[in-house]
C-alpha cells in the first residue's frame, strides 16, 4: 500500500466500538452491521485499489430514517462517517477511515417513481446507473450520462462525484441531468433539494452537492432527466497520419458548429494493443484515430456524418469508414471500451491518469506526455475524450518493481501539473478523493481552498463527514494522481469496463 | 488585516453613496473598506433586474459597469470569459461573429421594467438565473457558467471552475453563485460555455387548442426524438399579441420549435405533424426570420409589456400544470406557458400579501415554486419573494456566512436575515 496521511485516528473511539455498535443497533437491524474484520475486508477500499484500510464499522441502512439517526449519532459522538455507493470511484473518496462508520447505501436499491409524463426517474441511489436506462428503454427513453463503469456504479455516486461518461459534450454530465435529491446532513437533518422541476428557488444547493465526493450530506434519493433515445446514430472512424491532425480535425469540427454526441481519440500505442485484444478494425498505419458519433434525425445525422468526413479529409485524414449498421457502429466503440483491459495484456500494472485541457492542446499536451514517457521510460497510451477534452492517459508498469511504481506516481503527478499548466483541471470524471488532494494547490491557491472548506464547515462544523477527502491535509503539491490497478486479473471490479 | 488604503490604490470617494470601481484593485478596495466598517452595499450592474427581490435600504451602492469587457474568446473551445459587468448584448453580439450564442436565452426584463433596450449585464443574468424556453434542452444559465472569480465579503479573491466543461476539482461554486442575487460574493469574471448558432430555425403554431391538448401536444413533442427547443402555450386572450403575415389562423397559440440544419428542420417538423396527428389541425410553419421573432417575443415577455400589471413566476411539474391553473382561476389571471408546459409566466391586476400566499400555497401543493417578479413596493416589503422552507433557510443561513460573514452583499435582497 502506499502511504498516505489521513486525518488523526480517535483511539478513543476505536476504544468505544462495542457501545457503539450496540448503540446504533438501536437505529438499524444488528445485521445491517459489520464490525467482524473478514466482513469489514471487502469494504477497504474503493475503485482507486492502491490505498486500502480496513473502517472500524460497516453499517447498511435500509432507510432515509435510519440514516439520519445514524448521522445524528454519530454526530453527537463525534464519529467520522464515510459514505459509499458502489464502491467503483477512482479517486478514493469512498477510502475508509481506520476509525470511521463506513455507511454503505447498497440496501438503497430501488426505483421508487417511472414519470414519463415530467421525463424523469425517481431512483434510490444505490440504483445502478445502467439500470435506470434499462427501466425506461421500453419506451424509448434513457439516462444520458454513462461513466464508463454504469453496469456497477450507482447513481448516488455518480451525483456524488458529477460522473460524465463520452457523450458529456453534448448531453453534460451528471449536473446537467439531475432534478432533485433528498439528502441527510451530518446533523440528521433531511431535507430535498429541488424535486421534478427545474432551477429551484434560493441558493443551488443541488449544483453545491453535486460533485462534492461526499463531504457535504448522505443522498438517499436522486431524481434524474430523462431522454427520448434519439432516432438514428452513426459512427465514423478517422484515422491521421499525426496526433496534430487528428487534434486539429476535433478543433474544426467544433469550429463548424457541430456538437457530436461523441468523440473519442486514441494514440498508436492504444490503437495496437485494442486491435489485438478486440479485432475493432482500427487504422494500424494511424498515428491516431478519432471516433466521431452523431445522433439525430436520420436526414441530420447523414449530413453531419457527410461533413465530418469532408473536415476529416481537409485535415489530412488517411482513412475514414462509417458505420453502416448498428453491429459495425458497436464495433468501432468496442476497441475503445477495452483500453484498458488491453493495456493490461501489456505490461503487468497500469496506472489511468484523469484530467482536463481545452481540446485545442492535445497535440502540445500529447508531446509533452511523450517526452515524460521518455524521461521516465514508461510507456504511456493515451486515450481521450476529446469532444470535452477529457484526458486518460494509462501508463504501464510493473507494480513489483518499487521504483518502477515510484516513477509511475511522480510521472501521474506530472501529467496532472501539464492538464493545469495548459489551462485544464486536476479532474474531469473520476474527481480529487485522496487521489488528487494535495494537487488542488495546483490549481487553487490558500484563499480558494479556504473558501471551499468553510462552505464544508457551515454544514458539517465538526468536520466528520468523509474527512481527509478533496482537500489537500499536507498542503503542498505533492504525491499521487493516477488509478492503480495491480495486476489485471487481481485487479478490483476488473470485470467493469473502464474508459 | 490588511489596511486599506484610501489613496493610492483606488479613485474612489468613500464618502459617495455609489461606488463605482473601473478596475479589480478598486472593487477588493470597495469590499474591503464596506467588511471593515460593516457597510452593507447593493450590488449593481445596469438594472434592470433590481425591482426583483426585495428593495434594499443599503447604506451604499456597488455600481459594476465600468468592470466590462471581453477577456478571453476561444469558439473552437466554446467559451469566452468576460467582466462580470459586460452588457449581454456586447457577449451576444461578439459571440454572433462566430456564428456562436448563449444556447440559455436569459429571459430580457427590459420591456417589463425599464422600457428601454438595455438587457442587463452578464453578472446580473447569472446572480438572476432567469433561462427561455430552450430550458429543458440546453438547461439554464446555471448549466453555461463554467468558472468564475470573484470576491467574498471580506474582500477576499476567489475563484472556482475553469474553462472546460467536465471538471470535477472541489465543490461547483459556479452553480452556486448562479440564481444567489449578488448575496455571495461580488462577480469580476466569467466564463461562460457557448454553443453554435443553428443554422435554420422552424416552428409549428398549432391555433386554436384548448390549454389541455395544448399540454398533451407540447408533452408529445419533448418527449419525442424530434428534439424540440421550444414549447410554448398563449391562450386565445393574448392572441392579438401576435401579428406574423403567415399565421392567418386564430385562438390560442401553441408553438413548437426545432432547430438544425435546413434538411433537419424540415424532417423534424414533418415528422412531428405526422407524430402529433396536427394535420387535420390548423397549423402553419414559421420560417427562421418569423421564428427568430416569435422567440424573442417569447424571451421578452412582450405578450406582459402593454401594461404595468403584477408579475409572478411559477414552476411546477407539467403534469400539474392544468391543475394549478383550475386552481388559480379565481384570481383571474392572464397567464401563457413555457417551458413545454412547467413554467407558468402569470399577469394579476390586483396584488396584495394575502393573495400572493394563497397563490404560493397552490403552487407549493403542486410541486412547484414561486417567484414573485413584479409587484407594488408596498406588497414586496411584507411578501416573501423566493420560495424557501425552513430546513433550507437555515442552510443557506450557514453558507451566506462562510462567504460573507457580516452580511455586506445584497442583505436580505432575496430572504430577510439572508
Amino acid at each position: 500500500m502506499t502511504s498516505l496521511k489521513m486525518p488523526k485516528v480517535d483511539r478513543k473511539i476505536l476504544k468505544d466500538k462495542e457501545k457503539i455498535v450496540k448503540e446504533i443497533a438501536n437505529f438499524t437491524n444488528r445485521k445491517n452491521i459489520l464490525s467482524e474484520i473478514e466482513e469489514l475486508k471487502p469494504y477497504e477500499t474503493d475503485g482507486l485499489s492502491a490505498y486500502k484500510q480496513t473502517p472500524m464499522l460497516v453499517v447498511l441502512p435500509e432507510n432515509t430514517i435510519e440514516v439520519s439517526k445514524i448521522l445524528s449519532y454519530c454526530n453527537k459522538n463525534k464519529i467520522k462517517v464515510v459514505p459509499r455507493g458502489a464502491g467503483t470511484g477512482l479517486a478514493g473518496s469512498a477510502l475508509p477511515l481506520a476509525d470511521c462508520v463506513l455507511l454503505g447505501l447498497g440496501k438503497f436499491n430501488k426505483i421508487l417513481e417511472k414519470d414519463f409524463k415530467n421525463r424523469c426517474v425517481v431512483a434510490q441511489p444505490g440504483v445502478t446507473n445502467l439500470s435506470i436506462t434499462h427501466a425506461v428503454q421500453d419506451k424509448g427513453f434513457y439516462y444520458a450520462p454513462d461513466p464508463s463503469s454504469q453496469i456497477a456504479c450507482s447513481i448516488g455516486g455518480n451525483v456524488a462525484e458529477n460522473s460524465g461518461g463520452v457523450h458529456s459534450l453534448k448531453y453534460g454530465t451528471t449536473t446537467n441531468n439531475i432534478l432533485g435529491v433528498e439528502i441527510v446532513l451530518m446533523d440528521g437533518t433531511v431535507t430535498r433539494v429541488g424535486g421534478k422541476v427545474f432551477d429551484s428557488p434560493g441558493y443551488d444547493l443541488l449544483g453545491l452537492i453535486t460533485g462534492s465526493e461526499g463531504l457535504l450530506c448522505v443522498i438517499t434519493e436522486v431524481t434524474v432527466k430523462i431522454l427520448k433515445k434519439p432516432d438514428t446514430v452513426k459512427a465514423i472512424l478517422l484515422g491521421f497520419p499525426t496526433i496534430e491532425d487528428g487534434g486539429n480535425c476535433v478543433t474544426k469540427i467544433i469550429s463548424e458548429g457541430i456538437i457530436p454526441s461523441g468523440m473519442e481519440m486514441m494514440d498508436k500505442v492504444l490503437l495496437e494493443a485494442t486491435n489485438n485484444f478486440s479485432k475493432a478494425g482500427y487504422p494500424l498505419d494511424a498515428e491516431g484515430m478519432l471516433i466521431v458519433e452523431i445522433d439525430g434525425t436520420k436526414s441530420e445525422v447523414d449530413e453531419l456524418i457527410d461533413r465530418v468526413a469532408q473536415i476529416a479529409k481537409q485535415n489530412k485524414c488517411s482513412s475514414i469508414k462509417i458505420s453502416k449498421s448498428e453491429e459495425e457502429r458497436l464495433k468501432f466503440w468496442s476497441g475503445r471500451k477495452a483500453a484498458f483491459p488491453a493495456c493490461g495484456e501489456m505490461a503487468p500494472d497500469y496506472y489511468c491518469v484523469d484530467g482536463t485541457i481545452p481540446r485545442g492542446k492535445l497535440a502540445k499536451v500529447l508531446k509533452e506526455i511523450t517526452k515524460l514517457s521518455k524521461k521516465y521510460k514508461l510507456p504511456v497510451a493515451n486515450a481521450f475524450h476529446a469532444g470535452d477534452g477529457n484526458l486518460h492517459p494509462i501508463i504501464m508498469f510493473d507494480a513489483n518493481d518499487k521504483k518502477s511504481l515510484e516513477k509511475t506516481e511522480k510521472f501521474g503527478e506530472d501529467i496532472l501539473k501539464l492538464c493545469v499548466k495548459f489551462g485544464g483541471v486536476l479532474s474531469g470524471e473520476h474527481g480529487i478523493g485522496v487521489e488528487k488532494r494535495e494537487l488542488m494547490c495546483e490549481m487553487f491557491n490558500n484563499q480558494d481552498i479556504q473558501q471551499q472548506i468553510s462552505i464544508k464547515n457551515s454544514l458539517d462544523p465538526s468536520s466528520l463527514l468523509n474527512p481527509g477527502k478533496v482537500y489537500p491535509i499536507l498542503r503542498k503539491c505533492a504525491e499521487e494522481g493516477r488509478l492503480h490497478i495491480h495486476g489485471r486479473d487481481k485487479s478490483k471490479f476488473s470485470d467493469i469496463p473502464r474508459f | 488585516m490588511e489596511e486599506i488604503n484610501q489613496n493610492s490604490q483606488t479613485s474612489q470617494d468613500f464618502n459617495s453613496d455609489i461606488y463605482k470601481p473601473n478596475n479589480e484593485d478598486d472593487l477588493r478596495e470597495i469590499i474591503k473598506y464596506c467588511f471593515k466598517k460593516n457597510l452593507p452595499i447593493e450590488i449593481v450592474g445596469r438594472g434592470t433586474k433590481i425591482r426583483i427581490g426585495k428593495k434594499l435600504q443599503c447604506a451604499k451602492t456597488l455600481d459594476m459597469s465600468n468592470i466590462s469587457g471581453i477577456i478571453d474568446y476561444k469558439p473552437e473551445e466554446l467559451y469566452i470569459t468576460v467582466k462580470a459587468g459586460t452588457p449581454i448584448q456586447t457577449i451576444q453580439n461578439e459571440l454572433k461573429k462566430n456564428n456562436q450564442h448563449l444556447a440559455f436565452e436569459p429571459v430580457n426584463f427590459s420591456e417589463i421594467f425599464q422600457k428601454d433596450s438595455n438587457e442587463g449585464t452578464i453578472g446580473g443574468t447569472l446572480s438572476c438565473n432567469f433561462s427561455g424556453s430552450r430550458r429543458f434542452k440546453v438547461g439554464s444559465a446555471r448549466d453555461h457558467i463554467l468558472g468564475f472569480k470573484g470576491y467574498n465579503g471580506k474582500g477576499e479573491k476567489i475563484k472556482s471552475g475553469g474553462t472546460v466543461v467536465k471538471n470535477v476539482t472541489g465543490y461547483d461554486l459556479s452553480k452556486l453563485i448562479t440564481g444567489s442575487f449578488g448575496t455571495l460574493l461580488v462577480l469580476s469574471e466569467i466564463t461562460l460555455k457557448v454553443l453554435p448558432l443553428q443554422s435554420d430555425t422552424k416552428t409549428i403554431i398549432i391555433s386554436g387548442l384548448g390549454l389541455e391538448h395544448a399540454i398533451e401536444i407540447m408533452g408529445s413533442a419533448i418527449s419525442s426524438s424530434n428534439d424540440p427547443s421550444g414549447a410554448v402555450f398563449y391562450p386565445d386572450s393574448l392572441r392579438d399579441n401576435f401579428v406574423f403575415n403567415d399565421l392567418t389562423h386564430r385562438g390560442s397559440i401553441t408553438a413548437i420549435r426545432v432547430e438544425g440544419s435546413k434538411t433537419s428542420t424540415e424532417q423534424r417538423i414533418n415528422n412531428l405533424i405526422q407524430d402529433l396527428s396536427l394535420i387535420e389541425k390548423n397549423i402553419t410553419v414559421l420560417d427562421s426570420v418569423q421564428s427568430e421573432i416569435f422567440w424573442e417575443e417569447t424571451r421578452c415577455l412582450k405578450v406582459f409589456s402593454k401594461n404595468q400589471k403584477n408579475i409572478l413566476r411559477a414552476v411546477i411539474p407539467t403534469s400539474e400544470t392544468i391543475n394549478l391553473l383550475n386552481r388559480l382561476k379565481s384570481f383571474h389571471p392572464t397567464y401563457f406557458i413555457d417551458w413545454g408546459g412547467s413554467l407558468i409566466w402569470i399577469e394579476l391586476d390586483y396584488l396584495s400579501n394575502q393573495k400572493i400566499e394563497q397563490i404560493r400555497k397552490r403552487i407549493l401543493v403542486a410541486n412547484g415554486y414561486l417567484t414573485v417578479i413584479k409587484s407594488p413596493e408596498n406588497v414586496k416589503l411584507s411578501s416573501e419573494i423566493f420560495t424557501i422552507d425552513p430546513i433550507k433557510f437555515k442552510i443557506s443561513q450557514n453558507i451566506k456566512k462562510s462567504f460573507d460573514p457580516k452580511r455586506i452583499f445584497n442583505p436580505g435582497k432575496m430572504y430577510t436575515g439572508i
